[in-house]
């Protein structure tokens, strides 16, 4: 598997992140590298094996609907950049 | 006495028998920070008046208290988040975060009579196998300052070892624990997946991610692991189990324990005089009445990219809310919302976190998902596979930690791939699930140190302690300490 710049400007978009142009080539080049290693894995014969996300049987993990306090709201929003007593502001995000 | 060459428990006993106030135990490490921490830059935040404080409040309670581990004074890796403290984990992004609440481990810790000295350097976002990613400048290797201390949880390794508090606490997704212990000469380990709750712990890549201590020695380890498991509501992958009685247990004795080498893991690549040193833990517990059997594992040639393309994969879905809105850090001038989230991204983290969301989001991508992702779950369950066979036939593994000793600064940051494949010995452990303690086993050449590796099946945490409490009733390795970094 090739990783060229336009491969690294399709998945930079979808991760929110924009690369200079330099750093682009450099990226390209080092997930080119990286992936071609993986392609080791071609070699395993996974034929019939069932993907396994967890490592332990995981089964729903339920509880009694107990109202019990939540964060409170102005310790919440003291983290964000933009100070503010009721929400998370943003810049618009709709026309 | 020299307070700071004390073990957690040793300490931990002076102070109940009123030997050593918890202020003085504090002072000392406070002391010590102060002399090194410029030179080796393992902490990145030191909370001395709040440690000052909380001992005038455990001396009060020295008389009633339970804990084996009251009063002593300890560090935190900057990935747990600390009510009130700042929580970076080390990168530009998480710069100014300060939680609103404790990890879980925090809060168990506190009741265990924990003082915090304060916050641990590491590689941004856990993300490295050299604490050189952090966006706040790398962390030195106290045996050495030319090398790197190993990662991620290197400032924590440096910091024990280095005698800058009792013990740490650190994360190990893929053996992050682990090797910068080896890299650095002290005693780590990291729990069965589950059995710390991961609360509080800002993830990396979430079915591998687990807490554990870094300390002096194999009790210690014992000590504070029985501190930190139990079962947490708060985090659903955690689970019930037989916690609680690791201390007790340790008697040392390995009358007919098997243990097992794995055939491939002292193969090529390994460095000979850490081969010589490994394999020479396993005549001392021979010595000790255990068996030691040779077995296949053929699975060593995939570990290492199952672990990434997993790893990469959680990254990039995990580290998607880290946006500039809710907390952290948020860049300036954007027009729009989209342009906030990429400049926020794009200028808050550092390259290797680049580099892994983007590996991560390729894997994930229509047209790739089952080539790369589908594909490493499937190797998952093949190396688990493994490993289950493995255990059928022996109680505990043997394996080098990392291929060489501590490598030199700088020379991992240049090629990812190779840095990557320097994981060899560790990944698989996480990707099992199981537990995993590296201990000092020898010094090459340079005088660095040689760590060992025992692996167990899950909840096999007491057997691997006994292993270690063993081998160190014998040796000395885990006793001695660097000399202040200027190279042997």
């Amino acid at each position: 598997m090739n990783i060229d710049t336009v491969m690294v400007d399709y998945i930079s978009q979808l991760s929110r992140l924009e690369l200079e142009a330099e750093e682009k080539q450099d990226m390209a080049a080092q997930l080119g590298q990286v992936i071609a290693y993986m392609d080791v894995l071609n070699k395993l014969d996974t034929d019939g094996v069932e993907p396994m996300s967890h490592v332990f049987p995981v089964k729903n993990v339920l509880r009694e609907d107990e109202v019990l306090p939540s964060q409170d709201r102005a310790e919440l929003l003291s983290g964000s950049p933009v100070p503010d007593e009721e929400a998370f502001l943003t810049p618009k995000a709709v026309e | 006495m020299e307070l700071t060459k004390l073990t957690a428990l040793e300490l931990g006993a002076a102070i109940k028998r009123g030997e050593v106030s918890v202020r003085q135990a504090v002072q000392a490490a406070l002391d010590s920070i102060s002399a090194q921490n410029k030179r080796l830059n393992a902490f990145l935040t030191v909370t001395g008046e709040r440690a000052l404080e909380r001992a005038e409040q455990l001396q009060a309670g020295v008389k009633h208290a339970q804990s084996p581990l009251y009063g002593v004074p300890m560090a935190l890796k900057d990935n747990i988040c600390t009510k009130g403290v700042k929580t970076s984990c080390a990168s530009k992004i998480l710069g100014d975060f300060t939680p609103p609440y404790d990890a879980d481990v925090v809060e168990r810790l506190a009741r265990a009579g924990a003082v915090s000295l304060g916050k641990l350097n590491m590689d941004e976002f856990a993300m490295g196998s050299t604490s050189e990613t952090s966006f706040y400048g790398p962390v030195k290797n106290p045996w050495d300052l030319q090398r790197v201390p190993g990662g991620s949880s290197g400032g924590a390794a440096a910091a024990v070892a280095a005698g800058m508090g009792w013990y740490a606490i650190g994360s190990d997704t893929g053996g992050s624990i682990r090797q910068p212990a080896s890299y650095c000469g002290v005693t780590g380990m990291k729990p069965t997946y589950g059995s710390v709750s991961r609360y509080g712990l800002i993830a990396y890549a979430s079915s591998l991610d687990q807490i554990g201590p870094l300390c002096r020695d194999a009790a210690d380890c014992a000590a504070i692991l029985d501190a930190l498991m139990g079962r947490d509501p708060k985090d659903s992958t955690s689970l019930d189990g037989p916690y609680g009685n690791l201390l007790h247990g340790l008697t040392g004795d390995v009358r007919g324990r098997t243990i097992g080498l794995p055939i491939q893991c002292f193969g090529d690549g390994l460095d000979s005089e850490v081969k010589a040193a490994v394999l020479a833990v396993a005549d001392v517990l021979k010595a000790r009445g255990a068996q030691v059997v040779e077995l296949p594992f053929p699975v060593m040639e995939y570990v290492v990219p199952t672990y990434y393309i997993i790893a990469a994969a959680e990254a990039s879905s995990n580290l998607s809310r880290f946006d500039g809105i809710k907390y952290g850090w948020r860049a300036e001038g954007c027009q729009g919302l989209g342009e906030l989230y990429r400049k926020t991204r794009t200028q808050g983290f550092g390259s290797e976190v680049k580099r892994r969301i983007l590996l991560g989001t390729f894997v994930l991508s229509s047209g790739y998902y089952d080539a790369y992702y589908k594909k490493a779950l499937q190797a998952k369950a093949v190396i688990k596979e493994a490993f289950d066979r493995a255990f059928a036939r022996c109680d505990l593994l043997l394996t080098p930690v990392a291929p060489a000793t501590a490598p030199k600064l700088g020379e991992s940051l240049s090629d990812p791939l190779q840095m990557y494949l320097s994981d060899v010995y560790t990944v698989s452990v996480n990707l099992a699930g199981l537990p995993g303690l590296s201990m000092p086993c020898g010094f090459d050449g340079k005088g660095l140190p040689i760590g060992a590796q025992l692996i167990g099946p899950h909840f096999g945490e007491g057997v691997l302690l006994n292993a270690a409490h063993a081998f160190q009733k014998d040796t000395d390795y885990h006793k001695r300490t660097p000399k202040g970094g200027e190279p042997a």
